[in-house]
């Protein structure tokens, strides 16, 4: 399908819209009617038709826009956007993966071809038509990482592997849920996580870390994530959070539907063949509460999930504030009827809203 | 062929991607090691790979089943053929004796997509790599990808005598400021001590070889200083053979005798139970199994379980243990 | 005593032992004021330790250095400041082979910095020890203007550089060899509580 790419913001006036497809197959996190940490990892070897799950990389009608929220982030800021000097052959790896997924998957928008070393990029929705030598960095504009990751949605942590453990040694990371590259990168599985509340003690992680060091290759995994945010702000970085936290209290009763947004993080898990690194893409997906609960299920089931949050999950994502009037919003469409299992919306068979 | 059990959502893989396989060339590069090389039989080309990598070869040897993890050998880059090298062991179980003595140009099989358990830590200033023997194939690829990156390294290599000195030539000739070889025939051996010292900060030591010289050479590297961090070891173990034991696999409920010359996991897959692996030789960590009740004596041989996890009885790894006893009830 | 128990954290903090001598070819000790007296129990527990040792101490104040010069080690170093003491850090971690034993003493500010240099000149962090003496002050990086702030003693504090009213959290790094600190008053200005000292 042709893809109509949006003229929208992210910042200032968030013109940020999510238009009926998008909503039709935003991912919603919530396989049941509440929520604990889980390692809940599949295969991500595609998904039904038009999902966000069927390409190695999705390519949405937000595409154009959230590049150019990139470029003015790293403007801003070039230290979102780092690499230790051991990892520029993984950032060639990454590079290979996604030029030769997008234009597989999206012959009409993404063309490579090559010739040996000599590589050709036609990347249409931005513009670029460039000529380079593969594994040669003084052929292209920015680091392999950096060219390659100012063309593909989502924030992206490479990491290394090495005494069986994981190391955030570069990344690319300018819509993240408040957690800071410049600070963590360098640090290993555990450290990088140290913040999160309970997933430790549950022993959450050391699960995860022994699944994704034993990922390989042409077998990538992927799982889902999720926090809030309000208004449609892709940057919720530290380095900003004296500017953008403010915003938290702009949420009143009445405009709550449209600012409050269920932020959902597609993370996915790629072996890179050269380097023996792990590429660990971390997806945004927006969606405001006004637009969730026009999914009758996903209405009643977010209204239980937020009702039952243990608190410290509350505080660290965020919202703990917040959720008073969030529940006050949300509990006008759940009318208590049981949801089917799993997160698609079954719109043909879910019962109408009783109230 | 891995059917997802039940209940789990996490993908439950019974090893790496396979790739089904021609021999291309059957290569003897001296008398006891011969070089394998395949094409894929859909023409497609090969994933590119990290130097170290091993891949896992599956040969259909009569009724039996083998999967043996052999060293990648040829350049990570070159995405036409894989190359391997297969010193014959007479003494073994007969993976490498049936590539040796039955394996023909033209056949077919399957190997697993790479996987790397001895990568190379690229943040070294400098690669030290020290090999014994057939140790020597893991450094082949990766010698040729950091030529590739321009990498700094050194390789000290070990061999019986001018005979079996597999890759001896290649090496010597492409690379002959950076090898230095030693024939034990000749009573040449590596001064290590000295070898050890003064290397500049930043370096990292690789050693793969028999058992006895990566204890030799990690124990001089601790004597001289060096963080274990610093230093990485490649021992790949082969089964051993051993005395029969029988076996009850609790979740399948089934009951089963391994052989002598099988393996626990290659028993357990007989009978068409998936089991989960990755290197089939004690180090990945990806068989370990639950014991539900045991009487007798376990022979751990795997480089993954700890000591005092060893001791209590409570896990094996069945690509290379055993068990001598009379009661041996697994959570598989 | 100059001995604290610092309590259990979160796993990006720092854990800090007790220096123990290990072989090598030489001893690179670096220590800030009472990190002196790791570095004395060091020597007493092994003979002959300091034929091949280097010690470089930054005394604030203290007043170790005749003790330290006293066990006689190959040589010695007083500098009046870390940033001071720093190039002669970097010259000698330039040169050093394998086989070279670290030892880091005193203060977080300077045992985190002085590692960051010799992971920097291409040693693994596992390989370096350290043993916490002294001051329980840290080393902070504002997340908002990166400014570091040393020897912050109270929680919130005011970033020296950008003047935004912080709060310190135990999440380390171990490249800028600072904890993080994050603007306490961004969701509602003004309303800062009053500062405590840390660990009280």
């Amino acid at each position: 399908m042709t893809i109509q790419f949006n003229d929208e913001t992210f910042r200032d006036d968030y013109s940020f819209k999510n238009s009926q497809r998008a909503i039709d197959r935003f991912p919603f996190p919530f396989h049941e009617d509440s929520y604990m940490y889980s390692v809940n990892m599949e295969q991500h070897q595609g998904g039904p038709s038009d999902s966000i799950y069927e390409k190695r990389f999705d390519v949405d009608e937000h595409y154009v826009a959230e590049m150019r929220d990139r470029a003015m982030v790293l403007a801003d800021d070039p230290l979102r956007c780092q690499s230790l000097p051991h990892m520029t052959l993984a950032g060639w790896d990454l590079l290979e993966l996604i030029m030769v997924s997008k234009s597989e998957d999206y012959p009409a928008l993404f063309e490579l071809h090559r010739d040996g070393d000599n590589w050709h990029w036609i990347n249409k929705p931005l513009g670029i038509d460039d000529h380079f030598v593969f594994m040669d960095e003084t052929t292209l504009p920015y680091g392999p990482m950096e060219y390659i990751t100012r063309q593909t949605q989502g924030d992206f942590c490479v990491l290394d592997q090495r005494d069986e453990n994981l190391w955030m040694d570069a990344g690319m990371i300018t819509t993240q849920a408040d957690w800071s590259l410049d600070f963590d990168i360098g640090m290993n599985f555990f450290e990088w996580h140290a913040p999160v509340p309970l997933a430790h003690e549950k022993g959450i992680f050391i699960r995860a870390l022994k699944f994704l060091l034993s990922i390989q290759q042409g077998a990538p995994a992927r799982r889902l994530n999720w926090t809030m945010t309000v208004n449609p702000l892709l940057d919720t970085s530290p380095e900003n959070y004296h500017k953008w936290g403010i915003q938290k209290t702009s949420v009143t009763p009445k405009n709550l539907g449209s600012k409050q947004h269920l932020r959902v993080e597609l993370q996915t898990f790629f072996r890179l063949p050269r380097s023996n690194a792990l590429v660990f893409p971390i997806r945004c997906y927006l969606i405001s509460f006004q637009d969730i609960v026009s999914k009758v299920k996903w209405g009643r089931r977010l209204h239980r999930v937020i009702r039952d949050l243990p608190e410290e999950l509350a505080t660290y994502k965020g919202f703990i504030d917040n959720r008073p009037m969030m529940l006050e919003f949300l509990s006008k469409y759940d009318d208590g009827l049981e949801t089917s299992f799993g997160v698609w919306p079954e719109e043909g068979t879910e019962p109408p809203l009783q109230k | 062929m891995n059917v997802p059990p039940p209940n789990s959502t996490a993908p439950k893989s019974t090893g790496a991607k396979k790739i089904a396989v021609t021999v291309s060339a059957i290569v003897r590069l001296n008398s006891l090691v011969t070089r394998f090389e395949f094409k894929r039989c859909d023409g497609e080309l090969f994933p590119t790979f990290s130097g170290g990598a091993h891949t896992v070869v599956e040969m259909q040897d009569g009724d039996i089943k083998r999967r043996n993890p052999y060293s990648l050998v040829s350049d990570p880059a070159e995405r036409e053929m894989f190359a391997i090298s297969v010193r014959r062991d007479d003494e073994g179980r007969g993976g490498s004796l049936y590539l040796h003595e039955k394996a023909q140009v033209g056949d077919q099989m399957r190997i697993s997509f790479p996987v790397n358990l001895f990568s190379l830590d690229l943040r070294a200033r400098k690669h030290l790599f020290i090999a014994g023997g057939i140790g020597i194939t893991p450094f082949i690829a990766q010698i040729k990808q950091l030529d590739r990156t321009h990498g700094n390294w050194e390789l000290h290599y070990a061999c019986r005598n001018v005979e079996l000195g597999s890759y001896v030539d290649e090496l010597t000739t492409k690379y002959a400021h950076c090898v230095k070889v030693y024939y034990d025939e000749n009573g040449q051996a590596i001064d290590l001590k000295r070898l050890l010292d003064g290397q500049p900060i930043g370096t990292h030591l690789y050693v793969c070889g028999p058992k006895g010289m990566i204890n030799w050479v990690c124990k001089a590297a601790t004597d001289a200083g060096w963080p274990d961090a610093h230093v990485h070891n490649e021992e790949f173990l082969a089964p051993k053979p051993g005395r029969p034991f029988a076996v009850r696999l609790a979740k399948s409920g089934l009951n089963l005798e391994v052989g002598e010359h099988e393996s626990l996991l290659e028993a357990i897959e007989r009978l068409g139970v998936e089991a989960p692996y990755l290197c089939r030789g004690g180090a990945c960590g990806q068989c370990e199994t639950n014991v539900v009740e045991s009487e007798g004596t376990f022979v751990h041989r795997d480089h993954w379980l700890e000591d005092d996890e060893k001791a209590c009885g409570t896990k094996i790894m069945p690509c290379v243990s055993r068990f001598e006893g009379k009661t041996l009830v697994l959570d598989r | 005593m100059s001995k604290f128990q610092f309590p259990e954290s979160i796993r990006s903090r720092p854990v800090y032992g007790t220096l123990q001598a290990h072989p090598g070819k030489s001893h690179l000790m670096i220590a800030d004021s009472e990190g002196a007296e790791a570095i004395l129990d060091l020597a007493q527990r092994k003979n002959g330790l300091m034929v091949n040792s280097h010690i470089i101490f930054i005394p604030k104040g203290t007043d170790f250095g005749k003790s330290l010069q006293a066990l006689n080690p190959a040589q010695y170093y007083e500098g009046p400041s870390y940033p001071a003491a720093l190039t002669r850090i970097q010259r000698v971690l330039a040169d050093a082979a394998m086989g070279l034993q670290i030892y880091l003493s005193g203060t977080e500010g300077l045992m985190g910095q002085a590692q960051n240099e010799a992971m920097k000149a291409g040693y693994d962090h596992t390989a370096i020890q350290t043993e916490h003496r002294g001051s329980v002050a840290r080393r902070m990086q504002c997340v908002h203007c990166k400014g570091i702030t040393e020897d912050v003693i109270m929680d919130p504090f005011q970033c020296i550089h950008c003047g935004l009213n912080l709060f310190v959290r135990d999440h380390y790094s171990r490249r800028l060899a600072a904890y993080q600190a994050v603007c306490i008053d961004a969701e509602d200005p003004g309303n800062v509580p009053p500062s405590v000292e840390l660990y009280s």
